[in-house]
């Protein structure tokens, strides 16, 4: 399945844009989507442990199943305020 | 008959009574790309009920340990930020007793001295609006997915990532 994974700030700016497309078996979690993402892009790798990740618009964990109806994101530390 | 109908009046008017008090708690709940004008949030929380406000200002500061900021620039999810700044409300409020809460955030360039973020609390007392106020402020630093860029007067841009996953201690300078 193709996941549309949204990126923002500084992860925004590695990839140069507003999406990452990864392609992932059926039933991949969070977890395996941060090491498939850390393989396509090296250099967000260092961002990808220190981010969390969102479906749907709340927090995920790394146990968490993602499909590819659902909007996925990559969520670095916070520093709004 | 008659009895029954009342009943689902009652019933139905409690419906609609609790529907008012959850939207008017969280009055303004917004992400702005202007000027934050603190005057209307600070109004929308205005209650008989109230007997305190509290409004928060965060604004951009010229220093950060030493060194020079020229402006900060901020980006968000936008949807998923309205919904965690909705939440931080409604999260205060189960456990202060609030009668308005409101939140503006500000995205894009902000200049030195202006207003990034703004928080107003109405409470029956002033204790429990200090209080949230600042609960609320120390949650969206930690919680909201909002991110600034520090753009310093030597040309260098930095985004703020500092913290933890899902944003630990904002060790951050530039802004409140």
């Amino acid at each position: 399945m193709m996941i549309k994974l949204k990126v923002f700030a500084a992860a925004k700016e590695i990839v140069a844009g507003e999406h990452v497309e990864l392609e992932l078996p059926t039933g991949s979690t969070i977890g395996d989507l941060k090491q498939a993402l850390a393989m396509q892009v090296p250099d967000l790798a260092n961002l990808i442990e220190r981010s969390a990740f969102s479906i749907d618009q709340q927090y995920a964990t790394a146990k968490d199943p993602v499909n590819a109806v659902n909007e996925v994101a990559m969520i670095p530390p916070v520093s709004g305020g | 008959m008659v009895s029954v109908r009342r009943l689902l009046a009652l019933l139905f008017n409690r419906v609609i009574f609790v529907c008012f008090v959850e939207t008017v708690l969280r009055l303004m709940i917004s992400i702005v790309t202007q000027k934050i004008d603190t005057q209307p949030l600070l109004e929308s929380v205005s209650s008989p009920r109230a007997g305190a406000s509290v409004l928060f200002v965060g604004t951009t500061r010229q220093f950060t340990s030493g060194r020079e900021t020229v402006f900060l620039s901020y980006e968000c999810y936008q949807e998923m930020a309205i919904g965690k700044l909705k939440e931080l409300c409604d999260r205060a409020a189960k456990k202060w007793t609030i009668e308005k809460c409101g939140i503006v955030h500000r995205i894009g360039e902000v200049a030195i001295g202006e207003a990034s973020v703004a928080v107003a609390v109405s409470t029956a007392h002033r204790k429990d609006a200090f209080e949230s106020a600042q609960w609320i402020m120390d949650r969206l630093k930690e919680e909201v997915p909002i991110w600034k860029k520090e753009h310093w007067t030597d040309g260098d841009q930095q985004w703020i990532h500092e913290g933890s996953v899902a944003g630990g201690p904002d060790k951050a300078g530039g802004a409140s």
